[in-house]
C-alpha cells in the first residue's frame, strides 16, 4: 500500500506486453525426486484479453496460473508483469502487487465460514485501507455486479454452490483489479451455473476491461474465452483463438 | 489500518463466542481472584490501621519480653508499680501513663454470666486510649489507692448481664469480689483483628493485684507521648531507663519491648499482607496457565484457518497484516478476559468486603495493573502462533484441507 511506486514499471506499460512469460520453468524438489512443472513457457497476454487454459491433469495450469497470481515465482526464466519482474520481488512487494492489480477466483470458493456475504467482498478493501462507508458502498455495488442484491447478509452455509462464486467473484473485482485470475472456477458446479458464471465473466470482460485468466476442463467453458491456451507435460501445446 | 484489524479480529471472535469464552476462562479466574484478594487484603489492612489510629498515633506500648522472640513464658521479668513511677519521673515529654494488667474473667450477675478481659488501670488508662466514661464517673484516688471493688464496665459486658436493667450501682461478680459498677465506658463500636474492644471490665490495678491475680506484677506500660513531641525520642529514652532498671550490660539484648503504634500496625497487618501476597502469588499462577491456554487455542486456530489464511494472503494481505490480525486477536481475547475478571472481582469483592466486614476498598491500581498484563499475556503468548501464521506458504495455505 505504501510503496507502491516501485511496483510501477519504469517504463510506459503500454508499449510492453501486459503479461509476459519468457522460458520460465518450475522444478519442484531437487536431485532424483525433481519434478518439473513447467519446462519452458512463453506467453503474452495483452489488456482485456479473456483467455481459457486447457490441458490435461497435471500438465501444470495450476503452477502457471500460481506464477502469473505472483504466489510463486519461476524456477527459471522470467515473468513480467506491467513490465515488472515478479521474480525478483519480495514477498511483501508480490503480496502489493495482488493486492491492487489482482482478484483471484478459486475452485473451491475459499469463503469465510459464517461471515456474511458482504463481510466477506469487504475482506479485500479492509487490507487496502479503504474505510468505512466507500468500503461498505463498494462491496454492495460489487454483490449488485454479481447479481446478488438482497443476498448480502447470508453467509456461505446459507447459499448455493453458484451463489457462493459469485459472492468469491465479487470479493474478486471489489478492488476494480486489472487481472481476474481463475483457476477452475466452475470446477464445483452444474453446467447451468456454470453457464451462469461464465455469463458473468464475460460481461465483467467486455463492460468493465478486465483481463481475465481461467483455467477449465470444459471446452464448452472455455469456449466464451476468446483465447485459448493448451498445456501439455509442462509446455504451451497451442495457443489460438477460440473458435466461434 | 489497527482499527480494520480489531474489526476483523472482533469478527473473528464473534464467529466462535463459546471457545472464546472457554479460552478466556484462566485469565478470567487469574485476573479474578488477584483483584479480589488485593481489594479484600487492603480493606483489612485498612480497617486494622484506622482502629489503631483511633487507639491514638502517639502510644507506646512496653511490654515484657524480647521483641517477637521466644521465652515469653518462662524467665520473662514482669514490671512493677515502680517501673511505672519511674518512667514518670524520668522520661520527659510523657502526656500520660498508665500501667495494665489483664485476665480473662467470668463475670457473673444475678443469673446472668459473660466471660470477659478484666483491664486493671487507673485513671490514666483512659486518657492513653483515648477513651470516656459515658455514664457514671472515673475511680477516686481513694478507690485506687485500697484496691476498692469498683468496676467500669464495656458496652458489650453491660448488654450481656445487664440486658436493657439498669447497671449503675449494681454489683457483678468477679470470682471472689463483688463489685461495684461506677461507670459506663463510652462504646468504640467496631474490633480489631476479631477482638470486641467493648467487651472489658476496667477496675482499679491494685485491686486486680490484690484480690484476683495475687500478685504485684504490671503486664503492660501504655504511654502517651505529648502532643508534638518526638515519639522515637520518647521510645529511646524508655529504653534508656528500663535498661538501667534492669542492669543490662551493653552486650545484652533488651528483654523488655518498646512498640510504638505503627509497629503494631505493621505487626498486625504484616499477617494480612502475608496472606494476600502468598494468595496473590497463587492467582498470577494461574494467570500464566490462561496464558497457555491461550497460545494453545491460537495454535489451533491457525491450523484449523490455515485455508483462510491462505485466501487472506492470496487477495493481498501482507505477512505483517496477517501478524498482526492474530496477535490482535489474542490480546482481544485476553483483554475480554481482563475486562470480564474485573468485573466479577469486583462484584466479588463488594460482597465478601459486606460478609467479612471490612471496608471495600476500590484499588485503581490493581484494576490497571491487572488489565495492562492480560493484554501482555495476550502479546507474549500469542505472538508465537501469529508468526507462524504469517509465515505460512501461500499456495500450500490454500491446499490444506
Ligand atoms: N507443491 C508441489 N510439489 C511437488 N510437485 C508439485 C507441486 N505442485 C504441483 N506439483 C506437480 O506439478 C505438476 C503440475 O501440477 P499442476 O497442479 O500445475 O497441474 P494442473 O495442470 O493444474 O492439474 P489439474 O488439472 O489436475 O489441476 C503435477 O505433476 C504435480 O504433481
Ligand atoms: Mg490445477
Amino acid at each position: 500500500m505504501t510503496n507502491k511506486n516501485a511496483l510501477q514499471p519504469n517504463n510506459e506499460p503500454e508499449k510492453h506486453p501486459f503479461i509476459e512469460f519468457e522460458g520460465v520453468t518450475k522444478v519442484y524438489g531437487q536431485g532424483q525426486g525433481a519434478m518439473e512443472a513447467l519446462r519452458g513457457i512463453d506467453l503474452r497476454i495483452s489488456k482485456g484479453e479473456f483467455v481459457a487454459i486447457m490441458g490435461p491433469s497435471g500438465s501444470g495450469k495450476s503452477t502457471c496460473m500460481n506464477i502469473l497470481g505472483c504466489l510463486d515465482t519461476p524456477t527459471s526464466g522470467t515473468y513480467r508483469f506491467r513490465n515488472v519482474d515478479v521474480g525478483r520481488l519480495t514477498r511483501n512487494q508480490r503480496a502489493l502487487l495482488r493486492r491492487h492489480y489482482q482478484g483471484f477466483v478459486f475452485q473451491g470458493y475459499n469463503l469465510l465460514n459464517r461471515t456474511s456475504a458482504l463481510e466477506n467482498v469487504e475482506l479485500p478493501l479492509i487490507y487496502r485501507g479503504t474505510s468505512g462507508r466507500e468500503r461498505r458502498d463498494r462491496a454492495l455495488h460489487a454483490l449488485e455486479t454479481v447479481g446478488l442484491k438482497g443476498w448480502e447478509t447470508h453467509t456461505p452455509g446459507e447459499l448455493s454452490g453458484g451463489q457462493q462464486q459469485r459472492v468469491a467473484i465479487a470479493r474478486a473485482i471489489v478492488t476494480g483489479p486489472a487481472i481476474l485470475l481463475a483457476d477452475e472456477p466452475t470446477g464445483n458446479l452444474d453446467t447451468a451455473r456454470s453457464v451462469e458464471i461464465m455469463e458473468l465473466l464475460t460481461s465483467l470482460n467486455s463492460d468493465q476491461g478486465i483481463t481475465i485468466i481461467m483455467i477449465t476442463h470444459e471446452p464448452d467453458m472455455a469456449a466464451y474465452a476468446r483465447r485459448i491456451v493448451h498445456f501439455r507435460d509442462g509446455l504451451v501445446a497451442s495457443d489460438e483463438p477460440a473458435s466461434p | 489500518m489497527l482499527w480494520n484489524t480489531i474489526l476483523l479480529s472482533l469478527r473473528e471472535l464473534r464467529r466462535n463466542v463459546m471457545r472464546s469464552f472457554l479460552t478466556i476462562l484462566g485469565i478470567v479466574i487469574g485476573v479474578g481472584a488477584v483483584i479480589t484478594m488485593v481489594t479484600i487484603g487492603g480493606g483489612a489492612t485498612l480497617q486494622v490501621k484506622e482502629q489503631i489510629a483511633s487507639m491514638g498515633s502517639n502510644l507506646l506500648m512496653v511490654s515484657p519480653g524480647k521483641r517477637f522472640g521466644p521465652g515469653q513464658a518462662s524467665g520473662t521479668i514482669l514490671f512493677k508499680e515502680a517501673d511505672v513511677e519511674a518512667i514518670a519521673k524520668e522520661v520527659s515529654s510523657i502526656a500520660a501513663l498508665a500501667p495494665v494488667s489483664s485476665q480473662s474473667i467470668q463475670a457473673i450477675y444475678g443469673n446472668q454470666n459473660w466471660t470477659t478481659q478484666v483491664t486493671g488501670s487507673d485513671n490514666q488508662y483512659f486518657r492513653v486510649t483515648n477513651r470516656s466514661v459515658k455514664t457514671g464517673r472515673q475511680f477516686s484516688e481513694t478507690e485506687l489507692r485500697s484496691g476498692a471493688a469498683v468496676c467500669v464496665v464495656g458496652e458489650t459486658v453491660r448488654k450481656k448481664l445487664f440486658g436493657g436493667q439498669e447497671a449503675l450501682g449494681e454489683k457483678i461478680r468477679l470470682q471472689k469480689i463483688s463489685c461495684e459498677v461506677i461507670g459506663l465506658l463510652q462504646g468504640k463500636g467496631q474490633s480489631t483483628m476479631g477482638m470486641d474492644q467493648d467487651d472489658v471490665v476496667i477496675i482499679p490495678l491494685r485491686t486486680l493485684q490484690r484480690r484476683i491475680a495475687g500478685n504485684q506484677d504490671v503486664n503492660l506500660i501504655q504511654v502517651s507521648v505529648q502532643q508534638g513531641a518526638s515519639t522515637d525520642k520518647a521510645q529511646r529514652d524508655i529504653q534508656q531507663l528500663m535498661r538501667e532498671r534492669r542492669h543490662l550490660s551493653a552486650s545484652e539484648d533488651d528483654n523488655f519491648t518498646v512498640m510504638d503504634m505503627k509497629e503494631i500496625a505493621n505487626m498486625l497487618t504484616g499477617t494480612t499482607q502475608l496472606l494476600t501476597a502468598l494468595l496473590s502469588a497463587v492467582a498470577a499462577v494461574s494467570l500464566l496457565v490462561g496464558g497457555i491456554g491461550i497460545m494453545n487455542i491460537m495454535l489451533v486456530s491457525v491450523t484449523e484457518r490455515t485455508r483462510e489464511i491462505g485466501v487472506r494472503l492470496a487477495i493481498g494481505a501482507l505477512e505483517r497484516d496477517v501478524l498482526l490480525q492474530f496477535l490482535v486477536e489474542s490480546v482481544v481475547l485476553s483483554s475480554c478476559g481482563g475486562l470480564l475478571g474485573i468485573a466479577i472481582a469486583l462484584s466479588a469483592s463488594v460482597w465478601l468486603a459486606a460478609m467479612l466486614r471490612v471496608p471495600f476498598v476500590f484499588n485503581a491500581s490493581i484494576v490497571v495493573i491487572s488489565f495492562l498484563f492480560s493484554g501482555a499475556i495476550g502479546v507474549i503468548f500469542g505472538y508465537f502462533p501469529a508468526l507462524k501464521a504469517a509465515r505460512l506458504d501461500p499456495i500450500e495455505a490454500l491446499h490444506h484441507e
